[in-house]
């Protein structure tokens, strides 16, 4: 499971049957600090998260598993809200100064 | 599966079911000679482990629902092992 940041909601009238009921969030990847990392994806939302929060998630097969029934085809799916990361050094490296290492707004 | 170093942990009120009562490590892949390498991950712990321990990591489903004793689920990434020490790296 990664990081991210919700940054907005996807909605699709015509989407798979599947994933009927289902909300679709777009999300910003980060690393343990909340620094982005590589592109945004759409993920299915199973915690009913909000733009502006700090989520994880899974990706490959086990994300269709998040859901009720995991006979779909969601590659990536919020999994939880992070309240907080308790990391008593540096998990990567260099962390640019400034960068909030809290949960954030939202 | 990968050695890792845990180096925090992950607090989550809100979370999927499958992931209740579980312990969220932060894990730092690291190269057989110990160096950090690439982006850390949050894996679910099987073996109480802590932060600063050197760990293996598994990082596919089926091993992880096994390991967990759980049907297949959301989770993939799954700490099984405390490493005492790698030998020829």
């Amino acid at each position: 499971m990664h990081f991210a940041r919700v940054t907005g909601t996807v909605v699709c009238t015509a989407k798979v049957p599947s994933w009927r009921g289902q909300r679709l969030l777009l999300m910003q990847p980060t690393d343990p600090h909340g620094v982005p990392q590589g592109r945004h994806l759409v993920a299915v939302d199973l915690v009913s998260a909000a733009p502006g929060q700090r989520v994880f998630y899974v990706r490959g097969r086990e994300a269709a598993n998040a859901l009720p029934d995991a006979d779909n085809p969601a590659d990536a799916a919020i999994v939880g809200i992070v309240d907080d990361v308790r990391a008593p050094e540096a998990a990567t490296g260099d962390v640019p100064a400034g960068t909030s290492r809290g949960p954030g707004g939202g | 599966m990968f050695l890792a170093r845990v180096v925090g942990d992950v607090v989550a009120t809100i979370k999927h079911p499958a992931l209740e009562q579980r312990k969220l490590l932060l894990v730092q892949p690291l190269t057989g000679d110990g160096a950090p390498v690439g982006r850390p991950s949050i894996a679910v712990d099987s073996v109480d482990a802590g932060v600063g321990d050197h760990v293996l990591v598994v990082d596919e489903g089926n091993g992880a629902a096994q390991v967990l004793q759980r049907p297949r689920g959301p989770i993939r990434t799954v700490v099984v092992g405390v490493v005492d020490e790698v030998a020829g790296a």
